[in-house]
């Protein structure tokens, strides 16, 4: 959708402070970009590309690694099914199967009122609590059919306590101004800011 | 370090090698006559260990293990084995995984017969797969840019291209993506791979996933014949040189220890389209009627033999020195030929004809002494790990691409520390330790502070533009490393400033070198950066005014040469500018274009036009009918690269040879061929049959080449650097002072660019479009003052001419500064530069 805006641009440049090397800051910068828009769009790309120092190609290159930062738009809520062997044999193809009759589409697919889109995972380490689901990355455990119908009238009514997909937390990390570590001067030339801040680590664990 | 730490003894398939400390396996195996088969090692990058297809047995006291012999580093005493069982069936393995998604469509695969993933399947792998699945699938070829085309599915994820694109170019613009079994080289959308080396990663690639454009579907690997040659380019760019039914099909990076490392940049690889272009001269052309009679007076070129030709060329000289004396004919240019047509040109005319009034260079260089006088480094010299390379040139990554990149290399791998005296930056300003980025014309100031002069800093505490802090950080990093070898690459920054600016500040770091050269330290050395092909060639062989073949002049060298040749020019005569003056005065009647094109090319447009409309008679002796040619009264077609023999002089002073592979278009001849047959009209039988007779008449006549034999020179790997010269650097009189600019003007910076409007780049089709359009480059925070808009369209205005041309914002051009493209295709900066004047000041407006 678009660069960074204004307000977000703010919040990278804190990021990059965090950094004694810029590049350092491109997956947080990623989550930012999502966080912004949902997926991380192809400006945004770019725009970090220019924040960090790099060329676009590397960070689609870095991006496209990661399962989990969406390139393309996504429903603000992602319900990702676990299909592990132990929700398997709990019942999380059936489900899956309730699922995608109440929400009218496949695993992968986003309902019409872009509110949900539904996935079918493999494994993500619940097996006590299986069939179980996630919505934003947050757990639901040993969840029924009709457990997920309430599940999906919640996020529709927006009572489901779940942040919108791309937010990762509801209180940002934020570093003072004395704890940054800023850009480190080039190659050879003196210490990095982080290293200077702290006199007394003199680096033998005493 | 003592002489048992030199040497790590290793055992390979049961013999002793004497390896190099912290040498690859796989390299020092190679070395010792073994190969080990691989597809991502590649001895010029980091390895990377990708593809496996090098994991052998190795021992290094613990049993035999297989491990990757691109990752692992010879040790005392380490047992490899690259013919046990369990390597072969490794070996095995690996091919049959690689081979899983590798689609099997190597009848219609440009890479097919030459494919290493073909070559090694039939040597190590297995007859058969078991893989029964579907393959993966991917849109076939994409275009990554207008001259590669990938073919994802034939992938097998080397890293060679992208590490290419990363470590050796800089251009880090394709890069995987996806994971797992998507995983895909790719660009960014709509971001294309425009690098100006893109064309090596088709050479590197070991399948045929990437293919180059002008190469696609044109022959088979077997049909192709080859010889290795030198691109007649100023670096002399070793290559190998293919064709079938005598036509250049391709162009391969040779990889030269001294020189190349195998790379190329995509201008000169892919330039032979125009060496095959129907534009090419065939036959000698004379003035004639519309109708095609030959008529002196006669308004068209119509086709003749060479007979005719050349008889009235030696008719029209013989009738400019009775009338008016030898010093009525001149020769322009000559820096495309071999070193052979350089020296019959230059005997003719300075031999037989009489005249110094010869200059390959067209104002556009340095004067022949500065190239020839100062002491000459070697690319390796300015490589050397430790050293300091002094940028006083134009930017390498335009104008010589592969030493862009082993200076690149040098300084992101070596520790080499690059000191930038440029105008505005360069395509190794983001790598320089230092950046002394300074006001067009006002170098010299910067270059004697640096090398330890007292300057005072102007008002702004600046020197020459640059800040002074920035200049004496420069200073002292430059003598901290006194004693390792400094390396200036010294050429014309800008055309659009007189040349006196860069040798006085050439002289100012002479000056330092004889310093340290004195003080038995490896000291400072120079390696001219100028522009055209064999330019280097043509100052050797006399090709200047002044001067004659062997780094002489005429003072002197003249009596002994004279002994030879019966005769040598009394008097030093004009360069370019003082031919084409005297041209346009009407003091010459004949004039010799050697490859030429005054009206393309000479900084002062409307003097050429004035020049070649006085000249009584022009002859031009070319490949494509070029503008200027297009007015010559008689034309002969000459043979070029590949098609004749010879020999090339790089800028390091390095003569290679260059070999013939197909016979020139029509009736095209060699230039020592027509410079010898026009001598022998002239009464003067030279008795050349060939370029080796010139060669060995070159061996015996120039002092600097004296019994360097074409066998010498074949016999050398990397050729041959001649280092002696008698020429003696002479740094103008007194410094040249730039103008004081005002507070509404913007001083010009003009400097080529790889893809121009030059007659290779438009002949050849896959490279004529990639030529930018002009736009004019302004620093960001200069808009405000000048008082327009990033992105529109503005006025120029110098005080010779005006234009209309976009502007642009670009932080790599000084505050102060404009900087505007030499040769555009499309804008001329000729038409703002006052050729007369130090330096063009800018004014821009609105529109």
């Amino acid at each position: 959708m678009a660069r960074l805006n204004a307000n977000n641009l703010t919040v990278a440049q804190d990021i990059l402070s965090r950094y004694p090397v810029p590049r350092s800051a491109l997956i947080p910068l990623l989550h930012l970009a999502q966080e912004q828009d949902g997926y991380v769009a192809e400006d945004a790309m770019a725009h970090i590309a220019e924040l960090v120092g790099v060329t676009p190609a590397e960070v689609m290159g870095t991006c496209s690694f990661y399962e989990m930062l969406k390139r393309e738009p996504v429903g603000d809520y992602m319900v990702n099914i676990c299909n592990g062997i132990s929700c398997h044999l709990l019942g999380s193809s059936e489900l899956i199967h309730h699922a995608e009759a109440t929400l009218g589409v496949r695993p992968g697919g986003t309902t019409d009122d872009g509110k949900i889109t539904l996935e079918a995972v493999e494994c993500i380490a619940a097996c006590t609590e299986a069939p179980c689901l996630q919505i934003n990355y947050r757990y639901r455990n040993q969840v029924t059919t009709e457990d997920f119908d309430q599940l999906v009238e919640d996020l529709r009514d927006g009572t489901a306590g779940v942040a919108p997909h791309g937010q990762l937390a509801k209180v940002r990390q934020h570093i003072g101004d004395d704890r940054r570590a800023g850009v480190s001067p080039p190659d050879g030339q003196g210490e990095p800011a982080w290293m200077a801040r702290n006199p007394s680590d003199n680096g033998d664990g005493s | 370090m003592s002489e048992q730490e030199t040497v790590v003894n290793i055992t390979v398939n049961g013999q002793p090698v004497e390896a190099q400390p912290g040498e690859w396996v796989i390299a020092a195996a190679e070395r010792a006559g073994v190969y080990i088969p691989h597809f991502c090692y590649h001895p010029r990058m980091n390895s990377v260990g990708m593809c496996r297809m090098c994991i052998v047995d190795i021992d290094t006291g613990r049993g035999p293990a297989l491990q990757p012999s691109c990752m692992v580093a010879v040790t005392e005493g380490m047992v490899v084995d690259t013919t046990s069982d369990q390597t072969r069936k490794a070996q095995d393995g690996v091919l049959e995984f690689l081979l899983l998604n590798h689609p099997l469509d190597c009848p219609v695969c440009d890479k097919g017969g030459e494919c290493p993933l073909q070559d090694q399947t039939m040597a190590y792998g297995p007859g058969e797969s078991r893989f029964v699945e579907e393959k993966r699938h991917f849109e076939k070829p994409i275009p990554v840019n207008d001259l590669v085309y990938l073919d994802r599915e034939r992938c097998i994820l080397c890293d060679r291209c992208t590490r290419f694109a990363d470590e050796v170019a800089g251009d880090p613009l394709i890069t995987f993506q996806d994971r797992g079994d998507q995983t895909q080289v790719n660009t960014f959308p709509d971001l294309p791979f425009s690098s100006y080396f893109s064309g090596n990663t088709v050479q590197i690639c070991p399948v045929g996933a990437l293919t180059a454009v002008p190469y696609r579907f044109k022959a088979r690997p077997w049909d192709l014949t080859e010889v290795e040659s030198t691109y007649p380019n100023p670096m002399g760019d070793r290559v190998v040189v293919q064709a079938s039914r005598d036509q250049v099909l391709r162009y391969q990076g040779v990889d030269s220890d001294a020189v190349n490392w195998g790379w190329l940049t995509d201008k000169d690889r892919f330039s032979f389209e125009a060496a095959a272009s129907d534009l090419r001269l065939q036959t000698p052309l004379l003035r004639g009627t519309p109708l095609g009679r030959p008529d002196p007076g006669g308004s068209e070129l119509v086709e003749t033999t060479w007979r005719q030709a050349l008889s009235q060329a030696a008719d029209a000289i013989k009738g400019a020195i009775a009338c008016n004396g030898p010093q009525s004919v001149a020769v322009l240019g000559g820096a495309r030929l071999t070193n052979e047509d350089q020296y019959v040109w230059a005997r003719l005319a300075k031999g037989v004809i009489g005249t110094d009034n010869v200059d390959a260079q067209l104002d556009d260089g340095l004067p022949a002494d500065a190239v020839l006088g100062l002491p000459r480094a070697t690319i390796n010299r300015a490589c050397t790990p430790g050293g300091t390379v002094i940028l006083l040139a134009p930017d390498p990554k335009e104008e010589q691409g592969t030493l862009y990149l082993r200076l690149r290399h040098a300084v992101v791998n070596d520790g080499v520390q690059l000191i930038e005296i440029t105008p505005r930056s360069t395509g190794l300003s983001h790598l320089a330790a230092h950046r002394l980025h300074h006001r067009p014309g006002e170098a010299a100031a910067v270059a004697t502070a640096l090398v330890g002069g007292d300057i005072d800093p102007g008002p702004d505490g600046d020197i020459g533009g640059a800040p002074a802090a920035d200049v004496a950080a420069a200073a002292t990093a430059l003598a901290d490393r006194a004693d390792q070898p400094i390396t200036v690459i010294l050429g014309r920054p800008s055309l659009a400033e007189s040349a006196d600016f860069t040798l006085d500040a050439a002289a100012e770091l002479a000056r330092f070198a004889n310093l340290l050269n004195a003080g038995g330290r490896p000291g400072i050395a120079f390696l001219p950066a100028l522009h055209r092909g064999n330019v280097l060639g043509a100052l050797d062989m006399g090709l200047a005014p002044g001067l004659l073949p062997g780094r002489t002049t005429l003072a002197d060298g003249g009596s002994a040469l004279a002994e030879s040749w019966g005769s040598v020019p009394s008097a030093p005569g004009q360069d370019a500018r003082g031919i084409l003056k005297a041209a346009a005065e009407g003091r010459i009647d004949v004039l010799i274009l050697l490859g030429a094109d005054p009206l393309g090319d000479y900084p002062n447009a409307e003097q050429a036009e004035e020049a070649l409309n006085r000249v009584g008679t022009i002859i031009a002796s070319d490949l494509f009918l070029n503008p200027s040619a297009a007015r010559a009264h008689i034309v002969f077609p000459a043979a070029g690269f590949a098609e004749r023999r010879g020999t090339h002089t790089n800028l390091e002073g390095r003569i290679t040879s260059q070999r013939q592979i197909i016979t020139p278009p029509g009736t095209a001849r060699a230039d020592w061929a027509i410079a010898t047959e026009l001598a022998r009209q002239l009464g003067a039988d030279f008795g050349f049959g060939s370029p080796e007779d010139v060669w060995e008449e070159i061996a015996r006549v120039a002092p600097s080449h004296r019994n360097l034999s074409s066998q010498a020179i074949e016999a050398a790997d990397d050729g041959v650097v001649v280092a002696d010269s008698s020429i003696e650097f002479a740094p103008p009189d007194a410094p040249t002072s730039a103008p004081h600019i005002d507070a509404y003007s913007l001083r010009l910076v003009s400097a080529r660019r790889m893809y121009d409007r030059g007659t290779l780049v438009q002949h050849a089709g896959s490279l004529a479009g990639l030529a930018p359009t002009a736009v004019l480059s302004v620093n960001p925070y200069d808009f405000d003052r000048v008082g327009v808009e990033p992105g529109t369209d503005v006025q120029v205005i110098s005080h010779v001419g005006e234009m209309d041309m976009p502007v642009v914002a670009d932080p790599g051009v000084p505050r102060g500064t404009a900087a505007f493209g030499y040769n555009y295709p499309d804008l001329d900066v000729r038409d703002l530069v006052d050729p007369e004047a130090a330096v063009t000041d800018l004014r821009i407006q609105t529109r």
